[in-house]
């Protein structure tokens, strides 16, 4: 049975009719370099990142600080694993879930023996994942204009691993770092031009809230915490 | 205070006479908002050039609205070319009924919901409850505000109204749980229900802070991480979304979504910014296998009728002008008795839902400008009230203020009786001892919390006269 | 320079004082102070409760008085965007439009035009006491007029001058608003005037008198203390 699309034609015609008369622009946008005001503009008023990559690494850590993730810049793989293998003790870890990907598959070769991995198919037992310590993925970019990581279905083993277990750990390298979120479009749009993954999300910093009175709590729903290794 | 008989401005008194008089609520809800200033300033100031990324914002925005029909449809092909159905709603009604239908035919039994103020126009969850659908809302706030039975109180902070102690007695009352006075913990009560709601939903509900039409995906915005549960776990994935919420590009995003962020809660970026554009796709793990977008009109394209206030639509639900607002700082979000509170909620409720019921709003409210001056997409809130007076009493003018603006007029066309008037302010002064006593004394609603001030025996024009004619014969003596 | 006065319908009845300060000023820099007799009220109370028609009718009556007028001053920041800001609006598609873009043009809100027109930021003014200055939201938002008031106190000699948290919120008078809702503009006026006494303050002085009515209103009816005050009544004073 097909529920059909519903009054299509009707709204559709509705808008049409509404907009015979444009509406005046009452704050004509500033065209730097004439024209409409296009995404590459909008860096000219966003907050400013910094014209070197270390200013802009400096600024990610210090946004980081400030969201409450934890960065760390990592020499190699073996370090990450020692830096991982910290996390699982003081965590009390049992259970962590991967997905595949290269960088994934080279950190699951170090992990603690000890560590049992779930690694995420098609089909996969929710409530197995509900039930893991942490989940480790890897990520599209890191932003260092707003301290973000970007993940989407296809980088990230899908929609929910960087969302369900109650620690997300980021393993990504230095080249991921664009300027901005206008970079990080333009990245994704190459990146994808075959078809962009059915979910982009960024990430910037662990689940948090202020419901009640204002006041921050962090791990809401999901991650109460977000570790992001970095190797070069 | 959901339960009023009579009509919407007479709950609205009412209620506000309730919530002014509320001291230590409104000193909590002032406090809080204070707080949330301070953030905003300070996350403002970052920017190189906030009021041009604010005219760029109103530009694209102005842009979407403008060709509306046109991007809806562009949005429409590229989504459901990945998958994604796109049903079209006239109104509340109608969008309910396809999402109870869709319901039933893919034998859904529980369903989880990430915040959606759409949801709440609708009366989305009345609907679901009554045909026996488990429904759970996954925002700590609105989660709260549902255990409650009462809605949100502020369409970005839903619960900002209850104090940590309120809330851990309706935990305790619906939940058995302990009390406990720690925002945390009570955090983490919730945390553990909601963990359950989402492995166990079937259909997922969200609405969308944007519409992207240039690559069909929809954006959402969230600091908890609900919202990407609710829409990653369960096999059905529903939004219900505005019209208006569209923007042209992806791209656009880069701006939208700091600016977003910063007038809405003072951050520099919200937790979670998510672009959703289809159902999962071949090769991905996880996500709905159906993913169904419901445009809502409800009296959209009304207000989209209206060039002069089109503007109101540009609206991307920040909240920061309910946040400045010197009168829902007062009387609080429930007063107003409408699923969109505060400047733009007293903007746009009497196109959506009739202007002769819903103008007390704009009247209420002192022009002061505050909410125009905040608005990230530059909407000219307060004028909006202005019009909204216009048009209201151009309509059907009021009995009794038709004729005293008349008798206004009357007086002030006529420089002589108005003279003749002034020279009388002060026998109203003297009057006014006496009047304190009648019982329809018509500066009694000032009288009764303010003083009057005394008229002077002299007016400007009769003490300006004097001096004019001092200073003449000053001229003549100095001359002589 | 010739000047003219605008001074609204209740100023004129009820702080005429305010009138005769701007006068003693004006005149004091050698200005010529004009005051057209025939004038009366702006428009806004029937232009803000949505009777246009009715304002325009007003409005038109303003737009004679003050058609030959080379520079027009107002005391009120409110009443001086009804000219400056609302006169185009309410006439946009009218007859009489360019008149009121022309009238538009030539008004200035009183501290504006000392400062900005006049570029003086000292009057030679005297007053002693401790006083914080309340933003009129029609100047402030309407006008953008939020330094010009402070330049000219900043520069009364005796005067201290310390700003107040809430110095930009609304006091509540709105016009009709503050008996069509009393208890909403009540409240506001606490709001406000808490603000100011948490500033030890002796004077509140606002560029605006409908604002100083409302929060001098609730002043004497629950402090006492304070006392309001016209900028015009400050820089007049020596």
């Amino acid at each position: 049975m097909s529920l059909g699309t519903g009054d299509r034609t009707a709204i559709l015609g509705r808008v049409k009719e509404a907009l015979r008369i444009e509406a005046p622009l009452k704050h004509p946008a500033e065209r730097s370099a004439g024209g409409e005001p296009t995404t590459a503009h909008f860096r000219e008023w966003l907050p400013p990142v910094g014209g070197s990559l270390d200013e802009r690494f400096e600024l990610f850590a210090r946004l980081s600080e400030t969201l409450k993730s934890e960065l760390h810049p990592c020499a190699d793989m073996a370090e990450a694993a020692v830096i991982l293998a910290g996390l699982a003790k003081e965590g009390n870890w049992k259970t962590v879930a991967l997905h595949r990907g290269d960088l994934i598959d080279a950190l699951a070769e170090v992990l603690p023996p000890e560590l049992e991995t779930m690694r995420l198919k098609p089909g996969y037992d929710k409530d197995q994942l509900e039930a893991c310590d942490a989940g480790i993925t890897e990520c599209d970019l890191l932003v260092a204009q707003t301290g973000s990581v970007c993940v989407t279905s296809k980088s990230a083993g899908g929609r929910v691993l960087s969302v369900l277990p109650p620690h997300h750990i980021v393993i990504a390298r230095r080249s991921q770092l664009v300027t901005d979120l206008t970079e990080a479009y333009a990245s994704l749009a190459a990146k994808y031009r075959d078809g962009y993954p059915s979910m982009i999300s960024f990430i910037t910093g662990p689940s948090r809230t202020g419901d009640i009175e204002r006041i921050l709590v962090l791990g809401a729903h999901g991650p109460k915490r977000l570790t992001i290794l970095l190797l070069p | 205070m959901t339960t009023h008989a009579g009509l919407p401005r007479h709950q609205f008194q009412q209620d506000a006479n309730l919530t002014a008089n509320d001291g230590p609520r409104r000193e909590a809800v002032r406090k809080a908002l204070g707080n949330y200033q301070t953030a905003r300033n300070r996350t403002g100031a970052t920017f190189t050039d906030w009021k041009s990324a604010r005219n760029a914002a109103a530009t694209i925005k102005h842009e979407a609205l403008n060709h509306l029909d046109r991007y809806l449809e562009e949005f429409e092909q590229k989504f459901t070319a990945r998958g994604g159905k796109v049903f079209w709603a006239s109104d509340s009604k109608q969008a309910r009924d396809y999402i109870l239908k869709l319901a039933k035919e893919k034998g859904v039994r529980s369903i989880v919901k990430s915040k959606a103020m759409t949801g709440e126009e609708i009366h989305l969850n009345e609907a679901l409850l009554e045909e026996g659908y488990g429904v759970v809302e996954s925002d700590l706030g609105e989660y709260i505000q549902q255990l409650k039975g009462e809605p949100p109180y502020h369409f970005v902070f839903p619960c900002m109204h209850l104090r940590r102690d309120e809330i851990s007695d309706l935990f305790h009352r619906e939940l058995g749980t302990a009390q406990t006075n720690s925002p945390e913990e009570l955090t983490m009560i919730a945390r553990r229900v909601l963990r359950r709601a989402y492995v166990e939903a079937d259909m997922g509900i969200s609405g969308a802070n944007f519409i992207v039409a240039d690559t069909g995906m929809i954006s959402i915005t969230e600091n908890e991480g609900n919202a990407r549960l609710t829409v990653g776990l369960p096999k059905i994935h529903v939004a219900l979304i505005g019209i208006e919420k569209m923007v042209p590009r992806l791209g656009d995003l880069a701006l939208f979504l700091p600016m977003l962020a910063t007038a809405g809660t003072g951050q520099h970026l919200t937790g979670y910014n998510s672009m959703y554009g289809g159902p999962r796709q071949p090769g991905e793990t996880d996500g709905p296998e159906e993913f169904h977008v419901v445009f809502l009109d409800n009296h959209r394209t009304r207000l989209l009728a209206d060039p002069e206030q089109r503007d109101a639509l540009h609206c991307i639900r920040c909240g920061a002008c309910l946040n400045v607002c010197p009168i829902f700082k007062n009387i609080g979000g429930h007063t107003y008795g409408t699923t969109y509170q505060g400047p733009i909620g007293s903007v746009i409720t009497p196109h959506f839902r009739g202007l002769q019921d819903w103008k007390h709003l704009s009247g209420a409210s002192s022009l002061c400008g505050a909410c125009t001056e905040t608005c990230p997409v530059g909407i000219d809130i307060h004028h909006h009230l202005l019009h909204n007076r216009r048009n209201a009493a151009a309509q059907k003018p009021a009995s009794g203020e038709g004729l005293l603006w008349k008798a206004f007029v009357f007086l002030m066309k006529r420089p002589a009786l108005y003279r003749l008037a002034t020279k009388f302010a002060p026998l109203g002064g003297l009057l006014q001892p006496l009047l304190e006593h009648v019982p329809f004394n018509p500066l009694h609603n000032w009288t009764e919390t303010r003083e009057f001030p005394q008229a002077p025996l002299r007016s400007f024009r009769d003490q300006f006269r004097a001096h004019q004619a001092a200073k003449t014969s000053q001229a003549k003596g100095g001359a002589r | 320079m010739r000047v003219t006065l605008f001074v609204p319908c209740f100023i004129d009845s009820l702080y005429p004082n305010v009138g005769m300060s701007m006068v003693h000023v004006l005149e004091r820099l050698g200005h010529t102070v004009e005051f057209p007799e025939e004038q009366t009220c702006c428009g806004q109370p029937p232009f803000n409760s949505g009777y246009w028609e009715e304002a325009r009718t007003v409005a038109s009556k303003q737009l004679d008085v003050f058609h030959k007028a080379e520079v027009i001053i107002s005391g009120s920041g409110s009443c001086g965007a009804m000219f400056k800001v609302f006169y185009p609006e309410l006439f946009h598609g009218h007859a009489r439009e360019a008149e009121a873009k022309a009238l538009s043009a030539k008004t200035w809100e009183f501290s504006e035009f000392l400062v900005t027109k006049l570029g003086i930021t000292d009057v030679g003014a005297r007053f002693e006491g401790r006083a914080t200055f309340h933003d009129g939201c029609h100047g402030l938002r309407e006008l953008g007029t939020k330094l010009a008031p402070r330049e000219l106190l900043r520069h009364v000699q005796g005067l201290e001058l310390v700003e107040m948290t809430e110095a930009e919120t609304c006091c509540g008078f709105g016009g009709t608003f503050a008996v069509k809702y009393p208890q909403i503009s009540t409240a506001m006026a606490e709001v406000k005037c808490n603000s100011i006494c948490e500033t030890k303050a002796d004077y509140v002085i606002s560029n605006d008198s409908s604002c100083l009515m409302q929060i001098g209103g609730w002043l004497d009816r629950n402090v006492g203390s304070v006392k309001c005050l016209h900028l015009a009544e400050v820089l007049a004073s020596r």
